[in-house]
């Protein structure tokens, strides 16, 4: 299945990565090669029990920020000058208890 | 120290002629042991740079994107005389966060960057008393087979500079051939340690997936991303990974195994050990020279006592598209956080999405766009099932295939590393010519197994690497067949 010079810009949107006009054409041509290799998967018929995955939603393909499931304030309750306030990590190895 | 050969385990000395010191080993347990007993821990490292100096320096080879010898002198001061690695000189891979020195992952996006914080494999391996010269060249974000796609400019290839070292973690292959330490470290995620330990002559082990923390290593595919090791010998290598292995508080996704005993107990002849010999491995269209270096490496392992059979992975001609479909899509998860925002480059752009874009644009290479471009069209909902989905079932049957070998009996698996040679510079332009020459290593990644490369002789005068795999856990078989490989082959691993 050949990729379009709109599935780059649309991939490009999704990625945030601003690609120059001058690189399109190559890159369509290069995913296209990339993408025809992998078409080889689509023979195997062996198929793995994946019937947990086959009921996982998938997001819609759009740009920008996804937003939240829930309100920001039952997760992340606290803050301070406009930052969230955390729990410290155990990784910032020191011996200062609770949020920072 | 003999750039274009393997320096010969020997000595080096501080300074030369009349004036020169006592002899100083260049094997990792000698130069500890020599440090244990009272020598100074500055002196390998004096010596190593001296040596160096001799010849056109630390980056003859461009091995490093950044070094320091004066804070390498002083860490070697203040290093643990009583350690396992006591002024060991030692090389890590730039992808790998260490107390001082960039961690720039080889991209513009990162240039510059000095972690603030130190990964556990660099940790373990300080604590232990070895010393950081510098961190290596590397493919952008581990992309990449040859180092071709650095952002700071390729390694070269000590054994013909016209060739490339491999990759992605190239650089760290080259110091340890150029022979300016006995360990380094590498990161594989589809063969990145064991391809150029085989295109440089020395070794390279990748254990299993989860035996060595993850902490600090920068994320390119987390389900396949793997901390490995190179050596000048299996000694060197099974050294460094007794080090840096074992549970991580900082890491709960690493095994809680304890470190495998690899070093020495290792060391013992083939009598019982089963070794399967994958048919799919050993095509008719590998060169005639690579099947007759494989062949002697193979009655080597005859000779040892080992009995090899022939096997059958069936799914192998699969794993190019499964893996990079895979990678792709993970790293375009990974690469999301280099946004301008917390790391690294900024580009100021007419707003926060113009930023995100210039940003992006301006600091990623080629390679990195083209596998984010692709990772994100496998995960996107209209071809997530055509590609990604069908991906992670052929995983699955890749695995099976080694599980099945395992099961009937064999107890490690031996193939050739790579299909050829190290190859020129430019000559695989197109991103799927570059892919393919992975075939031999990615399985190992997608079924999770440690797998070594070790060298085995020379084609048209160039390293090429017999490699190893075992069971998921079992490092020691895998150790115990390099060794007797190694002891088997002696110098002709080399020629």
């Amino acid at each position: 299945m050949p990729v379009t010079r709109d599935d780059v810009l649309r991939m490009a949107a999704l990625a945030r990565i601003g690609v120059p006009e001058a690189r399109v054409d190559e890159l369509v041509r290069e995913l296209s090669a990339i993408l025809g290799h992998m078409e080889e998967l689509r023979r195997v018929t062996e198929v793995a029990d994946r019937r947990a995955e086959e009921a996982m939603p998938l997001a819609a393909d759009e740009p920008g920020a996804v937003p939240l499931a829930r309100h920001r304030e039952e997760f992340a309750p606290a803050t301070r000058e406009g930052f969230f306030l955390v729990p410290r990590l155990h990784t910032h190895g020191d011996d200062v208890q609770g949020a920072s | 120290v003999s750039p274009g050969d393997r320096p010969a385990r020997g000595e080096l000395r501080i300074g030369h002629g009349p004036q020169a010191g006592p002899p100083i080993p260049t094997d990792a347990e000698g130069i500890a042991r020599s440090v244990n007993g009272g020598a100074s821990p500055e002196a390998a490292l004096k010596a190593i740079f001296e040596a160096a100096d001799r010849a056109d320096g630390l980056n003859q080879f461009n091995a490093f994107v950044s070094t320091d010898t004066a804070a390498s002198l002083t860490a070697a001061a203040a290093a643990p005389r009583d350690g396992r690695l006591a002024g060991v000189p030692v090389a890590i891979k730039d992808n790998i966060a260490t107390s001082f020195l960039t961690t720039s992952c080889g991209s513009r996006i990162l240039e510059g960057y000095v972690s603030p914080y130190e990964a556990t494999a660099a940790r373990k391996l300080r604590e232990a008393g070895a010393v950081l010269i510098g961190k290596t060249t590397m493919d952008e974000f581990a992309m990449g087979s040859s180092t071709e796609h650095s952002a700071f400019g390729p390694a070269l290839n000590p054994h013909d500079t016209a060739r490339v070292p491999g990759g992605s973690s190239g650089g760290s292959a080259v110091a340890v051939a150029q022979g300016l330490c006995p360990i380094a470290l590498g990161s594989e995620t589809g063969g990145s340690v064991r391809q150029p330990a085989a295109f440089c002559g020395v070794v390279g082990a990748k254990p299993t997936y989860g035996r060595v923390s993850r902490f600090g290593l920068v994320a390119f595919a987390s389900s396949l991303d793997n901390v490995g090791v190179f050596g000048r010998s299996v000694d060197d290598a099974a050294l460094a990974l007794e080090v840096i292995s074992g549970p991580d508080q900082a890491h709960d996704a690493t095994s809680a195994s304890a470190s495998p005993p690899v070093l020495r107990t290792a060391r013992r002849d083939l009598r019982g050990v089963v070794i399967g010999r994958p048919r799919e491995y050993f095509s008719e269209s590998l060169d005639t020279a690579m099947h007759e270096r494989l062949g002697r490496a193979v009655e080597a392992l005859r000779a040892a006592g080992a009995e090899v059979r022939d096997v059958s992975l069936p799914h192998t001609a699969l794993a190019i598209p499964t893996y990079y479909i895979i990678a792709p899509a993970e790293c375009s998860a990974n690469l999301a956080r280099f946004d301008g925002v917390r790391y690294g480059l900024r580009i100021e752009g007419d707003g926060l999405q113009a930023m995100y874009e210039a940003t992006r644009s301006r600091g990623f290479g080629a390679e990195v766009t083209r596998r984010i471009l692709l990772g994100t069209y496998v995960l996107s909902a209209g071809y997530y099932n055509a590609y990604y989905r069908k991906a992670m079932q052929t995983r699955e049957l890749i695995r099976a295939d080694f599980d099945r070998v395992f099961a009937a009996g064999v107890h490690a698996l031996f193939t050739p590393t790579t299909p050829t040679p190290a190859f020129r510079f430019g000559e695989k332009a197109e991103p799927l010519e570059m892919y393919a020459s992975d075939i031999f290593t990615v399985t190992a990644n997608l079924a999770g197994l440690p797998a070594m490369s070790v060298p085995i002789g020379r084609v048209r005068g160039l390293p090429v690497g017999g490699q190893v795999l075992a069971p998921r856990l079992d490092e020691t078989t895998m150790f115990r067949v390099a060794y007797a490989l190694e002891a088997a082959l002696g110098p002709e691993a080399h020629r």
